[in-house]
């Protein structure tokens, strides 16, 4: 698969403190691609090189294949962690600003944000003064503005912090409908559960390094343990219980019924979930049966604690 | 496709559309106006108030000669005694009292006139009184040697030189003065200028921070774009500032000429005045003042003015700048303003204290090449008339300390822009450049 950026053994110092070391990502053309990590991990420093606001002390990055150049600005749109914007200027205006910033004409720049001021509902917002509009309305500004330049990649750093439920979902879907129309983009976020389903590709950074990437469903199978979540009804639970341990490995699970269930993990060291199935059908009435996948969360725990 | 321009646009309208400078720009030549008619009206104030002095004259010579003028009254107080003399000025709140004693001979006197009061008097009063007192003195000792006061008062001359350069332009004592008042104005002009704007460039980019909008812009232009946007930016907007009160002054002082008058000199003479000698040396005066201004290098001043004005303002707000984006907020400004206001303020004062002294002197030449302090000395320094060389060497010495600063400042600021919550130290500045 051909990739639209490429962040070659990326290296970054600030005085003593190494922000990367040696950090490598590709991301494939058309994709979602996750930049997950704690808080502190380096993730904003990797997306503020991408950016040109910071240069690297040694590597490369490659967008479409050449070297990052100042007019590459015009082909990223980004939407930084922190973001705002002049409270006293009006909103079209601004808007028309930063469009023009980006290398829009001034009649492109308020062609198109004529459309979306249109999409969004919110054409008579123009003439406001941002500190008259609240967050949300501000975040929506905020948006457009990133995307309005039709970049071939949009980054969003913690996209959807202090978005409200609703707006989230607007901008969820736009930034969908935009992949669709030919765009990759990258979400950096250490809240990994609320980008996990969007992502097909994901790279985890800790402390300075990249620990994992790849494709999002690849790295599950690579972690998953072959464990199995099951709820069982049957007339004396204990002794169901002792009967299935002594062959399995198997651990209490928790989760929510509505009557009294025999609730287990089961590991699968050899065999197929269809003898296990067939095992546990003997023994109990089976209610619940499924594989536990790992989440983005837990193998990133795991993959920290195994490199510690 | 630069988009520099669009930076400058923009920094320049946000500055002109603030609703502070709309009031400023306006308000401030009203408060200059009220200012100065409050001063002259508080000056005549003083004057009006005559200070009334009783005096005690023993030996009966200088009585007559005091009499009173526009300021002072004199009441003769002789029939009483020192003592009494004194409780009757405590009890009438008289201003003072002088008191002469009876001496064996007038060496002795000289040293034995005492005057009482409650303040120490003010100096021209003392010379007031010192001078009627010497007079009578000297015209005695003439009298005592046989000369003729009269004769002596008519053969006594009076000198006026008349200052010319080698090149044949005239001056005179005026001229000097003159030179002061411009050289002093324009310095003080340019010092607040570079105070007034270089704090708008700093909030400017301390409100960028605190919006957090910064990154999304430097997403798209280069810090340093944005550094010096703003600046030139903002200094067009000082710059139209300045040309509206320059227009409003013109229009004010025409809009003055046609209220009161155009013949000002019934006005302006007070009935004091007219009664000297300087009756018919006003107008004249007023011509040479005229004459003196248009024989200053006034080209020369104004372009001076106009480089050093721009050159001082970008040395400066370059660091402002950079100050700005060290901090969060204006109050952890405060910490980094010292290096400002410091040259500034000594460049004030040697402006005040060595230039006009001196104008010429090494403390006044090394000052007019220091860039930090060039554009006010040199400004200071150039109605006096500067060699041309050294108004070159100082502009160019400020010109490389631009490039340098703003170099140095863009380092500062491009880190600084992205540190949010932490208040830095010297140190960590210093360390940033090395980023």
């Amino acid at each position: 698969m051909a990739h639209l950026l490429e962040v070659q053994q990326v290296s970054k110092q600030f005085g003593a403190f190494v922000a990367l070391n040696d950090v490598s990502i590709a991301v494939p053309k058309g994709s979602i691609y996750g930049l997950l990590g704690p808080n502190g991990a380096g993730k904003t420093t990797l997306l503020r090189i991408i950016n040109q606001i910071t240069l690297p002390d040694t590597g490369s990055v490659l967008l479409d294949g050449a070297a990052l150049q100042p007019h590459h600005i015009q082909d990223i749109g980004y939407l930084p962690e922190e973001r705002g914007l002049y409270k006293s200027m009006k909103v079209g205006e601004q808007a028309l600003y930063l469009a023009q910033l980006k290398g829009l004409s001034k009649k492109e720049a308020k062609e198109r944000l004529r459309y979306w001021f249109e999409k969004f509902e919110v054409s008579h917002w123009w003439d406001k003064k941002i500190h008259e509009l609240s967050k949300g309305m501000a975040q929506k500004v905020q948006f457009i503005v990133t995307v309005l330049h039709r970049p071939k990649l949009l980054i969003f750093d913690e996209p959807f912090s202090g978005f409200d439920p609703i707006n989230a979902n607007i901008i969820k879907d736009e930034i969908l409908q935009l992949r669709e129309e030919g765009a990759t983009v990258i979400f950096s976020t250490h809240r990994m559960e609320s980008v996990e389903e969007l992502c097909d590709h994901i790279a985890l950074m800790d402390r300075s390094n990249k620990m994992l990437e790849g494709e999002v469903t690849a790295i599950k199978k690579e972690h998953k343990t072959n464990r199995y979540e099951v709820g069982l009804v049957a007339e004396n639970h204990d002794a169901v219980y002792r009967t299935i341990s002594s062959r399995f490995e198997c651990e209490p699970a928790d989760f929510k019924t509505i009557d009294t269930q025999l609730k287990i993990k089961i590991s699968l060291d050899t065999g197929t979930p269809n003898d296990l199935i067939g095992f546990l059908s003997q023994h109990a009435q089976i209610t619940r049966f499924h594989e536990i996948i790992p989440s983005v969360n837990e193998i990133f725990i795991k993959t920290i604690t195994a490199h510690e | 496709m630069s988009k520099l321009p669009l930076i400058i646009k923009r920094e320049f309208l946000s500055r002109v559309r603030n609703r502070t400078f709309i009031v400023m720009t306006f308000l401030s030549p009203l408060i200059v106006v009220v200012m100065i008619t409050l001063i002259a009206w508080l000056a005549t104030l003083n004057e009006d108030a005559v200070k009334k002095i009783a005096i005690v004259d023993e030996t009966g010579m200088f009585v007559q000669d005091f009499e009173d003028t526009e300021g002072v009254a004199y009441a003769d107080y002789t029939a009483m005694t020192l003592p009494v003399a004194k409780e009757a000025v405590v009890a009438e709140e008289l201003y003072a009292l002088l008191y002469i004693p009876k001496t064996a001979s007038t060496t002795e006197l000289t040293t034995a006139v005492r005057l009482f009061a409650e303040e120490s008097p003010s100096y021209g009063v003392l010379r007031q009184l010192e001078d009627r007192m010497n007079e009578r003195l000297t015209a005695q000792n003439y009298q005592a040697i046989g000369l003729d006061a009269t004769q002596i008062k008519a053969a006594q001359q009076e000198i006026a030189i008349r200052i010319e350069d080698f090149a044949g332009e005239q001056t005179s004592k005026m001229a000097n003065y003159i030179k002061m008042g411009f050289g002093a104005l324009a310095g003080y002009l340019l010092m607040m200028f570079i105070v007034i704007y270089g704090n708008m460039v700093m909030r400017s980019v301390i409100e960028e921070k605190t919006n957090r909008i910064i990154e999304i812009i430097i997403s798209s232009v280069k810090p340093m774009q944005l550094m010096l946007g703003k600046i030139v930016g903002t200094s067009f907007a000082g710059i139209l500032q300045f040309l509206i009160w320059v227009l409003l002054g013109t229009v004010l002082l025409i809009v003055g000429t046609l209220v009161f008058g155009t013949t000002p000199e019934p006005t302006v003479i007070d009935p004091a005045m007219a009664m000297s000698e300087a009756t018919p040396n006003i107008k004249n005066e007023i011509i040479a003042f005229i004459a003196e201004v248009n024989k200053l290098p006034l080209g020369t001043l104004v372009t001076a003015f106009f480089i050093y004005f721009v050159g001082g303002y970008f040395l400066y707000s370059s660091i402002y700048a950079a100050i700005g984006a060290a901090v969060d907020n204006e109050t952890d400004s405060q910490q980094f303003m010292l290096p400002i206001l410091f040259p500034l303020i000594l460049g004030v004062y040697i402006g005040f204290f060595v230039v006009i002294e001196n104008p010429h002197g090494t403390v006044a030449t090394l000052f007019s090449m220091l860039p930090l302090t060039s554009p006010i000395v040199m400004l200071m320094r150039i109605p006096f008339g500067v060699p041309i060389w050294q108004v070159v060497v100082s502009i160019l010495i400020l010109i490389g300390s631009i490039i340098f600063m703003v170099w140095l400042a863009s380092k500062i600021y491009r880190i600084g822009i992205l540190m949010y919550g932490k208040k830095p130290t010297y140190k960590e500045l210093f360390k940033w450049l090395k980023y």
